[in-house]
């Protein structure tokens, strides 16, 4: 606890000050004057959050605070944030101190997923930096008796013609940013800026290089019990019966919580918890029962049979060529796991009946209305702060642990309790990514042109994150004596999509329809993970591209092109052509072959394209993928080291769910328990990957982190394609498909 | 009972059982954050220390049998203020996303590079196929490793 954090200050005095700070600023407008109907639209989470003060304090010495609600996740955005304020301020970025999501500090900007990060926060503080500039320009004005146009700002010291100065903080006083945004400022131009566009070094690496304390596994507080929580064998199974007493007597241990069929163990020591929460799981009987869908192939056939809820969510019906050729296939994609490296964990203390939570949740917001909710209090009694846990990739178990040590710490009374998961409790709990079945048609015209095109998917949802819904999104308390239900589904809808997230081809087809049969029930636990339906659907779409391509006779770079109107799609497409070395309608030797993928992230988002090679051994029927290249436009690039860091990033993951990753189950257990039985790709198996980034200071910065993955599947796909002449629709592509796709 | 351990050079003594897997001895009465829990059955390789010099997996090392190997961790190695050439190349070429994985990337690195100072990339790969990352910054991690490598040994 006593690293120094990287910027002069130790953990443990910072988390001491954090302690002491009381909420200085608001969060909201006062109503007084404020009728919400004539509120201004505002960009970003300005909208929501519409007082400067809540985004940006100076202090007295000379550095900046910023708050946002945003969190870091190993994506670098606190970094990215900073370098905006920075800019718009003119301050030195050193000056600049960012503090993220806590309910009692900061914004309130929801999750921190979908790539949507810069636009909604990194927006909020662009204008409220860029208009609080502007104020203390007037403020100097005045003081230093100089026009407000005639200063000069070098490192929050404002300068005048005739030398005199006054510094930001000289100039601030506690109403000087106590105001609502009004977003009139316009932010710097592109050529403006010092650090946004430049390769910043992130500042959470040197602690996590260094063995400082980055992660809420790292946070002591005197006192501190260990957690660990006694999951049932399978989902929904009840507990019947299990030996407390025993378990109460073993060394170490200060409490059981059981309530209902949710049971935790509290200990001094964590060797001592894990001692006991094996103990408990021998004496405990459960009532299970048969609540799984069919696996394997079985799978999609059942989903294409559940009751749906039916939505087109795209139809064009305009003139079209006659067809000559029609083709049709089915793609799937079974359930596949987050699988962070650490399992999730979360710190809590209970303290005169209000309760602290230190999570790696995504949203501490939506989370601390979850936890009100599960613990029948009011959320105002409840602090959530963020402190970064391992990557998670989507929502994991980083809410639930949160829950679960809210209610073993309950049981301790008073000493606050860290609780993380094992391995297995990870694999078995966390909500899954969505199994989906997609069928395509398509028809091309005489000149090899798509003229129709339709796209139907099956899938459950792919969010129950906490905060969204009309239950109670968190894995214990559906547990408790009392139980609670979880939400209903719904789908995040049109245009960003939840299981339709890129369902709608970004080609132009004069004849199109595409239908998203939603499935409410989910007897899997599933939820967002990265790209939501946007990995299958990349997938289903691209693979089909080809095949259209094949039918057409033309070269699928060429397809894809000739059927594009959008210039920065074509951009990338073309570039990573030329970077790769792309060669028409180039035949694979029967071993090696190359694919190529592209999206425009939820048709909202980073444009990327991706050019996979593969290896394919015949015998043993295992693809490798030695080399990616991929070309991306994600507007105003903030942070070129960081932006190709996600696309290399997000390449070789979907490389790994798309060769290896199924999670499986039998009618009641899920079996996926540790990494024997769900490999990822290793050090030595992952593709080198080349990334080329084109930067559009005049386009606003659009998400990025999640745009690769449906163009890395697409592409490894066509290339197995290419190799063997051969295609696999199903996901992952394992040595047993290639093999039975050669018979 | 008590055992003393070696750890980055310095003679400390626990009170715990002797079966305790080193890792939460090092993690929670230590207070050294760099080893992380990762599976617990030595699969991934994120509570990866070296003892004498070679990587062992702490989360299934019991104490009793550590007390007369030399222990380092990722915090041994240097610090903020005085790096390892290791740790600044982990820096200087960004290897990191979320980090849970990279202190026992670390330590496998030492160990390689301490073993073999010019190793191959194949060599660094092999080298580090035991420990697991799910970010996808496997690349970065190996040029992170080449360029320590010529900085120790150029």
């Amino acid at each position: 606890m006593t690293a120094p954090n990287g910027r002069g200050i130790t953990r443990r005095r910072f988390l001491e000050q954090a302690a002491a700070l009381t909420v200085g600023f608001t969060l909201a407008p006062s109503l007084r004057g404020l009728a919400q109907a004539a509120a201004p639209a505002l960009p970003g989470s300005l909208q929501k959050n519409r007082m400067l003060d809540g985004w940006l304090r100076i202090n007295p010495d000379g550095t900046v605070t910023a708050f946002t609600g945003k969190v870091e996740l190993g994506q670098g955005i606190v970094t990215a944030l900073a370098q905006i304020v920075a800019d718009e301020l003119d301050v030195d970025l050193a000056r600049v101190e960012m503090i993220s999501g806590d309910t009692s500090r900061t914004p309130d900007e929801g999750v921190t997923s979908g790539s949507r990060s810069l636009e909604e926060s990194g927006v909020a503080l662009r204008f409220a930096c860029a208009e609080a500039r502007t104020i203390l320009l007037e403020t100097a004005s005045a003081k230093l008796g100089a026009p407000a146009s005639s200063l000069r700002v070098e490192d929050g010291v404002v300068l005048a013609p005739n030398g005199s100065r006054a510094t930001y903080g000289e100039l601030t006083t506690d109403a000087t940013l106590k105001r609502e945004a009004t977003a009139k400022v316009k932010p710097k131009p592109a050529s403006q800026h010092r650090f946004v566009g430049k390769s910043v070094q992130r500042r959470d690496i040197p602690a996590k290089v260094t063995g400082g304390a980055a992660y809420v596994h790292d946070l002591r507080l005197p006192g501190m019990l260990f957690g660990r929580v006694v999951r049932p064998p399978s989902p929904r199974a009840r507990l019947v019966s299990v030996d407390e007493r025993a378990a109460k007597k073993l060394p170490g241990v200060v409490a059981v919580a059981r309530d209902g069929s949710f049971l935790a163990v509290a200990a001094e020591r964590e060797e001592q918890a894990i001692a006991a929460a094996a103990a408990l799981r021998k004496s405990a009987k459960w009532q299970q029962q048969a609540t799984l869908p069919p696996s394997g192939r079985k799978l999609f056939d059942h989903l294409r049979q559940q009751p749906a809820k039916d939505v087109v969510v795209s139809e064009k019906k305009d003139a079209a060529a006659p067809t000559v050729k029609t083709l049709e296939a089915s793609f799937t994609r079974p359930f596949q796991a987050h699988a962070a490296i650490g399992p999730s964990c979360a710190v809590a203390q209970w303290q005169g009946g209000k309760l602290h939570v230190w999570s790696h949740s995504q949203g501490p917001f939506p989370l601390r209305g979850e936890l009100a909710k599960a613990l029948k209090m009011p959320a105002s009694d409840i602090t959530v702060t963020h402190r970064e846990g391992s990557g998670c990739y989507g929502h994991n178990g980083a809410d639930d642990v949160a829950l679960d040590a809210a209610l073993c710490a309950r049981a301790a009374g008073g000493r606050p309790v860290k609780l993380q998961w094992m391995r297995d409790d990870e694999f078995r709990w966390e909500p899954y990514g969505s199994a989906m079945a997609i069928s395509l048609r398509g028809s091309i015209d005489e000149k090899g042109n798509v003229v129709e095109f339709k796209n139907e998917l099956w899938s459950h949802t792919h969010s129950t994150r906490p905060g969204e819904s009309d239950g109670t999104n968190l894995l214990a308390a559906w547990y408790l004596k009392e139980p609670q239900r979880p939400g209903s589904a719904r789908n995040i809808p049109q245009p960003a999509g939840g299981g339709d997230r890129n369902a709608i081809p970004l080609y132009v087809f004069p004849r199109q329809k595409v239908i998203n049969h939603f499935l409410p029930e989910m007897p899997v636990r599933v939820s967002a993970l990265r790209t939501l339906g946007a990995y299958a659907n990349v997938f289903a779409i691209e693979s089909f591209m080809d095949e259209l391509a094949g039918a057409a006779g033309i070269d699928p770079v060429e397809f894809r092109l000739r059927h594009l109107s959008d210039p920065r799609a074509k951009a990338v497409i073309e570039k990573v052509a030329a970077q790769a070395g792309w060669r028409s309608n180039q035949p694979g030797d029967g071993q090696r072959g190359r694919g190529i993928g592209f999206a425009k992230y939820k048709n909202l988002a980073a444009y990327v394209a991706v050019i996979a090679d593969v290896e394919v051994d015949r015998a043993s029927g295992a693809i490798r993928v030695p080399r990616a290249f991929a070309a991306a436009d994600a507007g105003l690039i903030v942070n070129p080291d960081g932006l190709t860091n996600q696309i290399e990033g997000g390449i070789i993951q979907s490389t790994s769910w798309t060769l290896r990753e199924s999670i499986s189950y039998d009618t009641t257990k899920i079996l996926t328990r540790s990494w024997a039985d769900y490999p990822i790709l290793r050090m030595t198996e992952v593709p080198s990957v080349d990334v080329t980034l084109i930067d559009r200071p005049e386009e606003r910065s659009v998400g990025a982190g999640e745009s690769s993955q449906g163009p890395a599947v697409a592409a490894i796909a066509n290339a197995v394609a290419n190799a063997t002449g051969r295609r696999i629709r199903d996901l992952p592509l394992t040595p047993d498909r290639v093999k039975s796709a050669q018979t | 009972m008590a055992i003393t351990l070696t750890v980055n050079g310095e003679r400390r003594t626990v009170a715990a059982a002797p079966d305790t897997p080193l890792l939460y001895v090092l993690r929670n009465d230590l207070e050294l954050n760099a080893a992380k829990f990762g599976c617990g059955m030595a699969q991934c390789g994120a509570c990866t220390v070296l003892a004498d010099g070679n990587p062992v997996r702490s989360c299934v090392m019991p104490l009793s049998a550590m007390a007369k190997t030399k222990i380092t961790t990722l915090e041994g190695l240097g610090s903020l203020a005085n790096p390892h050439p290791l740790q600044k190349a982990f820096i200087e070429e960004q290897a990191a996303q979320c980090g849970y994985c990279i202190a026992g990337m670390m330590m496998s690195a030492k160990a390689l590079l301490d073993q073999n100072p010019h190793p191959t990339e194949p060599e660094i790969r092999e080298a580090l196929a035991g420990n697991l990352c799910r970010c996808g910054t496997h690349n970065r991690i190996v040029r992170a490793i080449q360029r320590a490598a010529k900085e120790m040994s150029p």
